[in-house]
């Protein structure tokens, strides 16, 4: 098992003749093996995609035609929220939004929108490197080949992280420690975002097939001391984590949009210490996460 | 996105919320004359700038005539503002306000801000106004009042109405209070803001409700639908190099250590910073290039860094996702050679094209003898540092 995705999940692009690199990274996903089946780009509905596939005016005509469950998002900023709602409103049960720059507003208004469909549509994102379930499917444009799919005799671990970069780094340093990954979200660098921390924890907590957790934050905001009082009250589960930032001056935005300390809240000294009382061991330096899980799962 | 408070009054007094006469100069005769028109016996004078501690760095100063207020101006004009959030250096004042001043009864703070655990906007007062409110938050939780506001309707009357009485207001003064809280959740709406805040508003002894001083910051997100916005940026106390990078699209803030970091990905960028410090270093900036990175925007952050004549050594972190490597590499090497590195760079890549990198990184380690390889993040942190120690 895993969360989100697998090899029976169909995936959309939406944006995917767009400058956003939205056949690009649809090339990539198909190489890795995920069941793209097309895509959408208004105004260019029946024509073809540099891979291919077919393209359609709205998501609708994409999931009727396709039988899509998953999109993944290349629209611009300006337009990627109403493309969220699109999906929602066409029945797709899995929107992962790729693209950086979203204007917040637009995202607090996109999320009351989908909480009209309750549990039954989940959004990962914006601003993040997508969902990736290793050898079955990867939605999003993180390098598939540094992942290590279940396979017996190798333990899984779960990934769930607000970075993209930051996740590669763990999912090699777990690869290389000899274990396998469940599945890997990178929730976004956003401050107003689909699933967050708890959200993943909760599926991975589920998750038969996940035997451990890596938890990746950075300093803003208050999800990474949630997510802790979350998992000491309701995951068993061996976990890890890291936070970046603990260098990063107050009041400065570092790269991503939510990742910036105000008025003393968001620091990562606050993260570090919530997710340490809650028993969750936290790495000093980002290169000792595989030693973390070693020393966590006893090997 | 920040403006300055002039701008900021400018914009609430647009929206219709109530501020007193001020007038912008920026000269000392300027002053002498905005004070007569002003007309007010007593006005307070102070300098532009968006660090913060003017009161006690002398620059913000109450003035009773003409005279006082040009002499003020010169003064502010002439010197530069040192403060805690300026370092030494300090900075120049090229604009000044001048407003009058009001017999204060009572401060209040009105604000607006992205409240994240939420997902929504909310808003929050005091009747502890005047001071940082984090302050307040911090110390006397209970003098807060909040209202999360509904992310499609936005603020409701009553919510508006029900805080004017929380905040110890009756009859017209209530409404009046309601009316500039609606208008100012509007105005967070409609311009985009990530703050917007009115601190202090004040009640004057003669029973006139005023916004004295106005913070309001933009999502640079949403820049793109606000021209007349854009137009108010000042860019004179951004950093040089930061102000460089932006227009290569690159992501880099100055710090103040001697260890330079190139690195993909915010959150590894800030990762590098913190394993560099675990280290025993200091890193001299962040600087994210971004996934797409090509080879003339690596080139342009090697220039940038170069230029931060504090660095005294550059590590280099790469985990090729859609970067490459090996146009990392090729980049690093066509830097050296038009830049020259006299400093020390040891570089970790990992990822697409790793071993491609590698074999460009060996072929022209003679060309450039202060680059090293490192095989692990911890490795790379630890060679950095003791190669410019």
């Amino acid at each position: 098992m895993s969360i989100l995705v697998n090899k029976n999940t169909r995936v959309i692009c939406q944006g995917i003749t767009g400058s956003g690199g939205g056949a690009f990274h649809t090339r990539g996903c198909l190489d890795y093996g995920t069941k793209m089946v097309g895509g959408t780009s208004p105004g260019k509905g029946g024509t073809k995609d540099a891979n291919g596939l077919p393209v359609f005016d709205t998501v609708d005509q994409a999931v009727r035609a396709t039988g899509a469950d998953a999109t993944m998002i290349f629209v611009p900023p300006p337009f990627a929220a109403d493309a969220i709602c699109e999906a929602a409103a066409a029945g797709i049960k899995l929107i992962v939004a790729i693209t950086e720059g979203i204007p917040v507003l637009d995202m607090v208004k996109a999320k009351k929108f989908l909480a009209d469909f309750g549990d039954s549509v989940k959004l990962v994102g914006p601003n993040c490197p997508g969902v990736i379930t290793p050898g079955e499917c990867k939605i999003g444009i993180m390098p598939g080949y540094i992942h290590t799919p279940a396979q017996k005799g190798k333990r899984s671990v779960g990934i769930v992280s607000r970075s993209g970069t930051l996740t590669y780094e763990a999912v090699w340093q777990t690869s290389e420690l000899g274990w396998s990954q469940s599945t890997c979200v990178g929730i976004g660098g956003d401050p107003v975002k689909g699933m967050d921390f708890i959200d993943v924890l909760e599926l991975f907590q589920a998750d038969p097939l996940t035997d451990a957790i890596v938890m990746i934050g950075e300093i803003g905001g208050a999800a990474e001391e949630a997510a802790a009082a979350y998992a000491k009250k309701s995951v068993t589960k061996p976990m890890v984590g890291f936070i970046a930032g603990r260098t990063a001056p107050p009041g400065k935005r570092m790269g991503h949009a939510g990742a910036i300390i105000s008025g003393g809240e968001g620091t990562a000294e606050s993260k570090i210490a919530a997710m340490r009382q809650a028993g969750i061991r936290v790495a000093d330096s980002p290169a000792d996460i595989g030693k973390c899980l070693r020393e966590a799962t006893g090997g | 996105m920040k403006i300055h408070e002039y701008q900021a009054r400018d914009l609430l007094a647009k929206a219709g919320i109530p501020v007193p006469a001020a007038r912008v100069v920026e000269t000392a005769q300027q002053a002498e004359k905005a004070f007569e028109e002003n007309g007010f016996p007593l006005q307070v004078v102070k300098a532009q700038v968006f660090a913060g501690g003017r009161g006690k760095a002398g620059f913000v100063k109450l003035v009773k005539s003409a005279a006082e207020a040009r002499a003020a101006a010169e003064f502010m004009l002439t010197h530069r503002m040192v403060s805690v959030q300026t370092g030494p250096e300090g900075i120049a004042v090229n604009k000044i306000l001048i407003a009058g001043a009001v017999d204060i009864a009572h401060e209040y703070y009105l604000g607006f801000v992205l409240d994240r655990d939420r997902s929504t906007v909310s808003m929050i007062a005091s009747a502890e106004g005047g001071v940082e409110i984090e302050t307040v938050a911090h110390e006397r939780p209970d003098a807060i009042i909040k209202e999360p506001l509904h992310p499609l309707a936005g603020m409701q009357g009553f919510q508006a109405r029900r805080t004017a009485l929380a905040l110890g207001f009756t009859g017209k003064q209530a409404n009046t209070v309601a009316d500039i809280l609606l208008k100012l959740s509007r105005f967070f709406i409609d311009y985009d803001c990530s703050i917007a805040e009115i601190n202090p508003l004040v009640l004057t002894k003669d029973g006139k409700i005023l916004a004295i001083d106005a913070k309001v910051n933009f999502d640079d997100n949403a820049l793109f639908r606000h021209p007349d916005v854009l137009a108010l940026k000042d860019d004179a106390e951004t950093d040089a190099l930061e102000i460089r990078a932006a227009a290569a699209n690159l992501n880099y803030i100055k710090l103040d250590g001697d260890i330079a970091c190139l690195v993909n990905g915010a959150g590894l960028a800030m990762a590098t910073m913190d394993v560099i410090q675990l280290h025993g270093g200091k890193p001299a900036n962040f600087l994210d290039v971004g996934g797409g990175v090509k080879a003339e925007g690596a080139i342009e952050a090697f220039r940038i860094i170069l230029s931060d004549k504090k660095v005294r050594g550059i590590l280099v972190n790469i985990f090729g996702g859609i970067a490459r490597c090996d146009l990392i590499a090729e980049a690093l090497i066509q830097a050296g050679r038009e830049v020259g590195f006299k400093v020390p760079v040891v570089v970790r890549l990992e990822g697409t094209n790793v071993e491609a990198a590698r074999k460009i990184l060996a072929a022209s380690q003679g060309a450039l003898p202060t680059l090293q390889v490192a095989s692990d993040l911890n490795d790379a942190a630890k060679k950095i540092v003791s190669a410019t120690r």
